[in-house]
C-alpha cells in the first residue's frame, strides 16, 4: 500500500523580502499537504524554514553554524498538525541562506532514511534567491554546490526549486541573483529536476505540484514504420483531467452516535420485466439489445465477441503529412507522450532525428494505435514533435487523437462574406479590434507568459480542499469565496485593463450603438413577438463601463466618431415614442458643437454631413419645421459668432430649407427654401 | 407619403427575407416520400452506367437500389425520419385516395409513412423480382384517357405527407424518373390542361411546405431535358437551371455510397454570452462539430421473451440495511473523519463565475502547445439573437485574430468544470463548392497545471546520457518523411472500423442476412506503398545512419541495462518455472483436481508457459486445459 510513499521536505524562505508572498506560499503548501492527506496518506512531510530569527536544527548543535535555519516540523506522516503549521508560517527577520537549509534538509533525510527509500526522497525549495550564500571554506561556491548535488544523487534525493522573480521579488542585486541562478541550476542539472521561475502568485500556485501521480505506460513496444523499421517507445499520458473528487453517498439512517457506522449507501440495480413488475430477471437471463430503426435487435455478448472488430495490438505509421492538414480543433482527447525506451540510445536517436526533421519540414505523422491486446477499437492520431532544449531530456513526440469520418458533423454556417454590409466591420472598427488584440497581450515579448496552463492551478479544486479543511474543524462552515489570487484566472486582469484603457475605450466607442437586431422578427411577425432579448443585447453596450474613459457616453447619445450612423440608428428605433425627437435634438446639439469647435473650418464637412442626414430624417419623420427652424437658428447663431464662413459653405454646397413639396407640413415654398442661404449671405454683405 | 419607418435607413443589400433564412435553423426531422416512375420506359436496359461498367442496369433498378442504400443508412443515421415508397404509372393501385396508377409499397406493422423498419428494407430488397407480378408497370399519360398519373402521384404523396407540422418537420418528395416530357404523347388542349393541373398540384404541395426534388435518370443518347417540363414543376430558374443536371447526377451518386453514419441535425449546444471588455459583450451559440460517435444506446432485454427490461435502482443503508430515498448528502473521508456536504454546497463550490465566457487576453498561436488538450473542441458562431453590432465585433475580432496569428484566452464558466479556454479563429474553407470548415471560432479547453503530467522529466532519472540526432541523421529522416507522404490527408477521410463493423453486424442480424459483409479497415497502413523500392531504400538508409549495420541485433536485445522491474519479472518467471515442475499437471487435469489448487499455484503454470495470468480462477483453469489440449 505504501509502496509509493515519498518523503518530502519543504524548504521555505521566510526572510523579510519574502513576507509579501508568504500568504501565497502558506496556501499552496497547505493545499499540497491536504491533498496528501487524501491521496497519499502515508507520505511523510517535514518543514525547514530559513531566514528566521531563531536557529533550531541538529547540525547547529552538532557542528555549529547553520544560523537562522529552523526545522519547524520534523519528517513525519502527514497530519492536520502539518497543515496548520503551514497555514501560519512565522515571519523571519534575516536574509536566508538557501544552501544552509539544503544541507540541513539533506542531513535530516540521511539520518531518517539512510540508504532506504531511494528515489522517494524529495526536497522542494521556495525562495527568491536574492541574497548571497556564504563563501565556502574551500573551493568556489560552484564546486561546493556541485559536491552537494552529487551527494544528493548518491542518496537518491531530488530537489526542485521554485524561484520567485519579477513582481514577486523586490529589486535586488542582479549580480547576486545571477550567481544564485547559476548555483541552483547545478542542482537542477545534477539531480535532473525542475528549476522554475515564477513571477506572479498564480504561477506560484501552479508551479508546485500538489499531487504526485506516478506515470504508467499506456503502451510499450514498437512504432512500426514498416515491417523492417521499428522503434522502441514508451507511451504515457501527457494530460489527464484531475477530476473533482467523487464523493460517496451519505446515509443518515444509522444512529448519530454510532462511532463505527460506515454511513455508506449501497446502490442496487434490479432489472424487472415490463409485463410483470414484481419479477426480477436474473443477470444470466438478460441480453443486450441494440436499436435498429424502431426495432431492438438482441445480441448476446458471446455473439458479439465472435463477430466484433478485433484489431491487432501495435502502433503503426500511416504516413507523414503537412502539419496544416490537421487543424488544432480536430484534437479529440487528452494527449499522449511518446518517449524512447529508456536506456535505448538508438531509439532515442531515431526519434530525435525524426522529430527534428519533422519540425524543420513542418510535417506531422499519422499513426494507427491499438494500445492493448483485446482492445475493440483503433485510434488514429497525429504525432507532433516535441523538441527538448534541455540536455537531460530527450526529444519526444505528442500524440493527439483525431476524429473519424463518423465523428465529424457537417453543419453548415453562413459565410461572413454573404452578410449585408451593416453586419460587417468597417476599417475603423477593424483597427480598433487590431489594437485591442495587440494590447491585451498575455505573452508580451521578453516577459513570462501569463496564465500558462502548465502553471495555472484549478481554482475549484483549491476551493474544495480548502473547504474540506474548514469543515473538518467546523462542520457548519460556509463555502469560502474563491481565493483572491486564483480569482484572477477567472476574470480579466485589472492592471492590464487599466494600462490599456485608452485602447479599450476607443474599441468600445467604435462599436457603439447600431444595435439593430439581426432577426427582423418584429417586422416579419407583425410585432407580436417581444423583442426584449434583443434590446437587452443592444443595451449591453450602454451600461456604464467603469474602466472606459468615456464612461458618460450612453447609447441614447450620438457619439463623436460616427454621428451620422448614430443618428440614423436612433431615429429608426421604434421601441419608444421619444426617439425621433430625441435623435433630432441630439443631432442639433452635435451640429452646434461641431460648428463651434471648428478650427478654420475643419469641422464644416462633417457638420454638413450631419445637416444633410438631419434634413433627410426630418423629411421622413414629417418634422420639416424642426429642421427649418434649426437651420435658421444656426445661421443667426453663426452670424453672431462671426462664423459667416459656415453659412457660405452651406450655400455653396446647396443646402436648403425643407419646402412644401418635400414635406407637406412645411410652410416654406420652393423658392424660399432655395434662396434662404443665398439671401442671408447677401444681407450680410 | 407612405414609408415604412423601419425601412428608412435600411441598406439596399439587406433584404429581410434573405436575412431571415440566413441564420435560420433547420428543422429536426424529415418525412420523405420516394416517388418512383414505374413506366415501361424505366425498364429499358440502356443506361448511363453502362458507359463505364458494362452492367445492363435499368433505370428502375438504379432508383430501387439507390433507395435501398439510403434506407439502410437512414435506419442508422436518422432512424426517426419517416419514409414512404410510392410508385406511379403502375397497373395496380394502392393509396389513400384510391387513385389510379399509384401504388404505395408497404409492409406489415407499419403505416404508409412511417419510420423505416428492418422488414421494410428486407422486403424492398426483394421487390424487384416480384414487381411485375404484384404491382406491374403501365404507360403513364397516354392520349385518349383522362388519367394523369403524375398528378395522381403528387397528390398521393401530398396526402401521405399530411401528418406533422411543416414547422418542425422537413417534408420532401424525391421524384425518380427518366421521362423528361410526361405529357409528350398527347397534344392540344388536353396537354396544356394536364400540364397546368399538374403544375398547380405541385405548387399546392409546395405551398404546404413540401419540397419536391427531382432525381432525373439520364439516357445515354438523349439527355434529360429539365426545361421540357420539370423546371416549372420544381421551380428552377436562371443559373440553377444550368447547374441542375450535373448536381442532380452527383446527388444520385452520393445517395448510393452513403456512409452509415449517425446524422445529427444542426442544433446548438447552448447560448453563451462572451464578455469582451466591461460593457461590451456578444451573444454566441456553441455547436458540437466533432464528438466521438458511439453505437446507439443499448437496452436490456429478457433473453427468453425479448421484452425490454426496466431497471430499478434502490438505495440501501449499509449500516442498517434500511431502504432509503436517494440521499442528498455526500461525504468525503478526511483526517479520519467523514466530512459531509450538501448538494447545494457542492454546486456552490463549483460555481466560479456566473458570466458565461470572459475574455482575458490574447496570445500568439505558437503558445497553444500540442499538449494543451483534454476533450473535443466546441464551435462558436454569433447568435442571431444579437444585433448587427455584435456581429460586427465578432467578425472584426475573427478577422484580426487570423491576420495577427493570435488566439484569445477566455475563462468559461461552465457549471461542470469551469476552465480556461483558447478561442481559435477559423477561416471559412470551401472546397469544390461545399463548406469544409465553417467560419467561426473553435473553443479549445485548456488543461490546468494539475492536469499536465511531467512525463518527459520523469524520464531523465532512469537513463544516463541523452543524445540528440546529428545533422546527417536528420537529413536521412527528412528523406524518409518525403517518401512516405500522405498527400492531401484530411482528417475525416478515415472511417471508424469498429463502428462500421458494428453497424454491419447489426444490419446482418436484423435483416437475417446470411453473412456479414467484410468491411475494409481503412486505418491500416498502405503496405504496398511502403514496399516500393524508393521507400524501402530511404528506410534502409535511415536505419543505417541511426542503428549502424546491426539493427536487428540491437533491437532484439536491449542495449541498455535491464531495469529493476524487468529483473524482477525474470526472477519471477524463473521461480514459477521451478515451482511449476513440482506439480503433475497432466494428472491434476485428468482427475479434475485443478480446482483444488490455489490461484497462486495455478499461475505458476501460466507464467512458466508464458500465458496470460489474468482472469478468475475458472478462466485460468480453462486456459490451462486449453493449453494442454484437453
Amino acid at each position: 500500500m505504501a509502496r509509493n510513499k515519498e518523503a518530502l521536505l519543504l524548504l521555505l524562505d521566510v526572510g523579510p523580502s519574502m513576507h509579501s508572498v508568504l500568504p501565497e506560499i502558506e496556501k499552496v503548501c497547505s493545499l499540497l499537504v491536504q491533498k496528501k492527506l487524501i491521496y497519499n496518506k502515508y507520505d511523510e512531510v517535514g518543514i525547514v524554514l530559513f531566514g528566521t530569527e531563531d536557529t533550531d536544527n541538529e547540525l547547529t548543535s552538532e557542528v555549529g553554524g547553520y544560523q537562522h535555519v529552523v526545522v519547524l516540523k520534523d519528517i513525519k506522516v502527514v497530519d492536520g498538525d502539518i497543515v496548520e503549521a503551514l497555514q501560519q508560517l512565522p515571519r523571519g527577520k534575516n536574509d536566508g541562506d538557501f544552501l544552509d537549509a539544503v544541507i540541513v534538509a539533506m542531513d535530516m533525510l540521511i539520518k531518517k532514511f539512510g540508504e532506504t527509500n531511494k528515489g522517494k526522497k524529495r526536497m522542494c525549495l521556495i525562495t527568491n534567491a536574492q541574497y548571497p550564500i556564504k563563501e565556502s571554506y574551500k573551493g568556489t561556491k560552484e564546486e561546493q554546490v556541485t559536491t552537494i548535488a552529487k551527494q544528493m544523487t548518491v542518496h537518491g534525493m531530488r530537489m526542485e526549486s521554485i524561484i520567485l522573480r519579477g513582481k514577486l521579488s523586490q529589486d535586488a542585486n542582479k549580480g547576486i541573483m545571477d550567481e544564485n541562478d547559476r548555483l541552483l541550476n547545478i542542482f537542477s542539472k545534477e539531480t535532473s529536476t525542475r528549476l522554475l521561475y515564477v513571477d506572479n502568485p498564480i504561477s506560484l500556485f501552479g508551479a508546485l505540484r500538489t499531487r504526485n501521480i506516478t506515470p504508467v505506460t499506456v503502451f510499450r513496444g514498437d512504432i512500426e514504420f514498416s515491417p523492417k523499421l521499428k522503434i522502441k517507445v514508451m507511451v504515457y499520458k501527457k494530460t489527464s483531467e484531475e477530476k473533482f473528487p467523487s464523493l460517496k453517498k451519505y446515509s443518515d439512517k444509522a444512529p448519530p452516535n454510532d462511532k463505527h457506522a460506515t454511513r455508506d449507501v449501497k446502490v442496487d440495480y434490479e432489472y424487472k420485466s415490463s409485463e410483470d413488475p414484481d419479477k426480477v430477471v436474473p443477470p444470466d437471463r438478460r441480453i443486450k439489445g441494440y436499436p435498429y430503426g424502431p426495432q431492438i435487435v438482441p445480441i448476446s455478448s458471446a455473439e458479439w465477441e465472435a463477430v466484433k472488430f478485433k484489431p491487432e495490438k501495435g502502433v503503426k505509421l500511416l504516413g507523414f503529412t503537412e502539419s496544416n492538414n490537421v487543424l488544432r480543433h480536430h484534437y479529440m482527447k487528452d494527449v499522449y507522450a511518446f518517449l524512447p525506451e529508456p536506456g535505448n540510445t538508438k531509439a532515442m536517436l531515431a526519434l530525435s532525428a525524426l522529430a527534428r526533421a519533422m519540425k524543420e519540414m513542418n510535417k506531422v505523422a499519422i499513426l494507427r494505435c491499438v494500445w492493448r491486446r483485446g482492445q475493440s477499437n483503433v485510434i488514429i492520431g497525429v504525432l507532433t514533435p516535441n523538441l527538448s532544449d534541455r540536455e537531460n531530456i530527450p526529444d519526444s513526440f505528442y500524440l493527439n487523437v483525431l476524429p473519424f469520418a463518423e465523428d465529424v458533423r457537417e453543419f453548415q454556417f453562413p459565410s461572413f462574406t454573404n452578410f449585408p454590409a451593416s453586419w460587417l466591420p468597417n476599417e475603423l472598427q477593424l483597427e480598433a479590434a487590431d489594437n485591442l488584440i495587440k494590447t491585451l497581450d498575455l505573452a508580451p515579448h521578453g516577459q513570462q507568459e501569463v496564465l500558462l496552463p502548465d502553471f495555472t492551478p484549478n481554482p475549484v479544486l483549491e476551493r474544495f480542499y480548502r473547504y474540506l479543511e474548514l469543515k473538518s474543524k467546523d462542520p457548519d462552515a460556509a463555502v469560502p469565496p474563491l481565493d483572491d489570487t486564483l480569482k484572477k484566472i477567472t476574470e480579466p486582469d485589472g492592471d492590464l485593463l487599466l494600462q490599456n484603457r485608452a485602447v479599450i475605450g476607443s474599441f468600445c466607442r467604435s462599436f457603439e450603438l447600431k444595435g439593430n437586431p439581426l432577426k427582423k422578427s418584429r417586422r416579419l411577425l407583425g410585432g407580436k413577438r417581444s423583442f426584449s432579448s434583443v434590446d437587452v443585447e443592444g443595451n449591453i453596450t450602454a451600461q456604464p463601463a467603469n474602466l472606459i474613459e468615456n464612461a458618460s457616453v450612453k447609447v441614447e447619445k450620438i457619439g463623436d466618431l460616427t454621428p451620422v450612423q448614430d443618428f440614423e440608428a436612433l431615429i429608426s428605433r421604434r421601441d419608444g415614442p421619444d426617439w425621433v425627437v430625441k435623435a433630432i435634438n441630439e443631432m442639433k446639439n452635435k451640429i452646434f458643437d461641431l460648428v463651434e469647435d471648428s478650427h478654420e473650418g475643419d469641422n464644416y464637412p462633417k457638420a454638413l454631413e450631419c445637416l444633410v442626414v438631419l434634413r433627410k430624417g426630418c423629411i421622413l419623420e414629417q418634422e420639416p419645421k424642426q429642421f427649418n427652424d434649426f437651420l435658421r437658428h444656426l445661421c443667426n447663431f453663426c452670424r453672431e459668432k462671426k462664423l459667416n464662413s459656415f453659412c457660405d459653405y452651406l450655400a455653396s454646397e446647396g443646402l436648403a430649407l425643407i419646402p412644401k413639396t418635400e414635406a407637406i407640413d412645411s410652410e416654406v415654398t420652393d423658392d424660399e427654401a432655395r434662396s434662404f442661404l443665398v439671401k442671408s449671405e447677401s444681407k450680410v454683405v | 407619403m407612405d414609408v415604412d419607418a423601419d425601412d428608412i435607413f435600411r441598406d439596399d443589400e439587406d433584404d429581410p427575407d434573405a436575412q431571415h433564412s440566413l441564420l435560420e435553423d433547420e428543422s429536426s426531422k424529415e418525412y420523405v416520400v420516394y416517388l418512383v416512375d414505374a413506366s415501361p420506359k424505366m425498364f429499358n436496359t440502356t443506361c448511363p452506367a453502362a458507359e463505364q461498367d458494362q452492367n445492363d442496369e435499368t433505370h428502375f433498378h438504379i432508383a430501387i437500389s439507390c433507395i435501398s442504400h439510403t434506407l439502410k443508412s437512414q435506419i442508422i443515421n436518422r432512424s426517426y425520419d419517416q419514409v414512404a415508397i410510392c410508385f406511379f404509372n403502375t397497373r395496380e393501385k394502392k393509396n389513400l385516395q384510391d387513385l389510379n396508377g399509384v401504388y404505395v409499397f408497404n409492409v406489415a406493422e407499419r403505416e404508409f409513412l412511417d419510420r423505416p423498419t428492418a422488414r421494410l428494407i428486407k422486403e424492398f430488397d426483394h421487390l424487384e423480382e416480384s414487381f411485375s407480378k404484384s404491382i406491374g408497370s403501365q404507360h403513364g399519360v397516354v392520349s385518349g384517357t383522362q388519367e394523369n398519373s403524375l398528378y395522381n402521384a403528387i397528390w398521393a404523396a401530398q396526402a401521405l405527407l399530411r401528418k406533422g407540422s411543416a414547422k418542425t418537420v422537413d417534408k420532401r418528395i424525391l421524384l425518380f424518373t427518366n421521362e423528361d416530357d410526361p405529357f409528350g404523347s398527347i397534344k392540344g388542349a388536353v396537354k396544356s390542361d394536364m400540364t397546368r393541373m399538374t403544375l398547380q398540384r405541385a405548387k399546392d404541395a409546395q405551398d404546404l411546405g413540401i419540397s419536391i426534388e427531382l432525381l432525373p435518370l439520364n439516357h445515354p443518347n438523349e439527355a434529360f431535358n429539365v426545361s421540357q417540363f420539370y423546371a416549372d414543376l420544381i421551380g428552377l430558374e436562371g443559373d440553377y437551371l444550368v447547374d441542375f443536371m450535373p448536381s442532380a447526377t452527383n446527388r444520385l451518386e452520393d445517395m448510393k455510397d452513403q456512409l452509415r453514419k449517425r446524422m445529427f441535425t444542426k442544433r446548438k449546444v447552448k447560448s453563451l454570452k462572451f464578455t469582451i471588455v466591461n460593457g461590451i459583450s456578444i451573444q454566441l451559440n456553441s455547436y458540437a462539430l466533432i464528438r466521438p460517435t458511439v453505437p446507439g444506446a443499448i437496452t436490456w432485454l429478457d433473453s427468453i421473451t425479448n421484452c425490454p427490461l426496466k431497471c430499478e435502482r434502490t438505495f440501501i443503508c449499509a449500516d442498517t440495511g434500511a431502504l432509503m430515498e436517494e440521499p442528498i448528502t455526500r461525504l468525503h473521508p478526511y483526517k479520519n473523519q467523514n466530512i459531509t456536504f450538501s448538494m447545494k454546497q457542492l454546486s456552490e463550490i463549483k460555481r466560479v463565475s456566473i458570466g458565461h465566457l470572459h475574455l482575458l487576453g490574447f496570445k500568439p498561436l505558437s503558445c497553444l502547445r500540442d499538449y494543451y488538450n483534454l476533450k473535443p473542441s466546441t464551435f462558436l458562431y454569433p447568435s442571431d439573437e444579437g444585433t448587427d453590432n455584435s456581429m460586427c465585433i465578432f467578425i472584426a475580432l475573427h478577422r484580426k485574430m487570423i491576420q495577427l496569428n493570435r488566439f484569445a484566452v477566455a475563462f468559461g464558466g461552465s457549471s461542470s468544470r469551469p476552465q480556461l479556454v483558447a478561442l481559435v479563429a477559423q477561416e471559412e474553407v470551401i472546397q469544390s463548392g461545399s463548406q469544409i470548415e465553417p467560419p467561426g471560432m473553435h473553443m479549445i479547453y485548456l488543461p490546468y497545471s494539475d492536469d499536465i503530467r511531467l512525463v518527459e522529466e520523469r524520464y531523465s532519472d532512469s537513463s544516463g546520457m541523452v543524445t540528440k540526432a546529428s545533422d546527417d541523421q536528420i537529413k536521412k529522416a527528412a528523406d524518409l518523411i518525403k517518401r512516405i507522404d500522405l498527400k492531401g490527408f484530411s482528417v475525416c477521410q478515415l472511417t471508424n472500423p469498429a463502428l462500421q463493423r458494428h453497424y454491419a453486424v447489426l444490419q446482418a442480424l436484423a435483416l437475417a442476412e446470411d453473412d456479414i459483409p467484410e468491411m475494409k479497415d481503412e486505418t491500416l497502413p498502405d503496405e504496398e506503398g511502403l514496399a516500393r523500392p524508393g521507400v524501402v531504400r530511404a528506410l534502409e538508409e535511415f536505419k543505417t545512419s541511426v542503428y549502424g549495420d546491426n539493427y536487428d541485433e540491437e533491437n532484439e536485445h536491449n542495449t541498455g541495462e535491464p531495469t529493476e522491474a524487468s529483473k524482477k519479472r525474470k526472477a519471477n518467471a524463473e521461480f514459477a518455472t521451478k515451482e511449476c515442475e513440482n506439480y503433475d499437471w497432466g494428472e491434476l487435469a485428468d482427475t479434475g483436481k485443478l480446482k483444488d489448487l490455489t490461484v497462486v499455484e495455478l499461475k505458476y503454470y501460466l507464467t512458466a508457459n508464458n500465458l496470460p495470468v489474468s482472469g478468475k480462477k475458472e478462466a485460468i483453469i480453462t486456459r490451462i486445459l486449453t493449453h494442454m489440449g484437453k
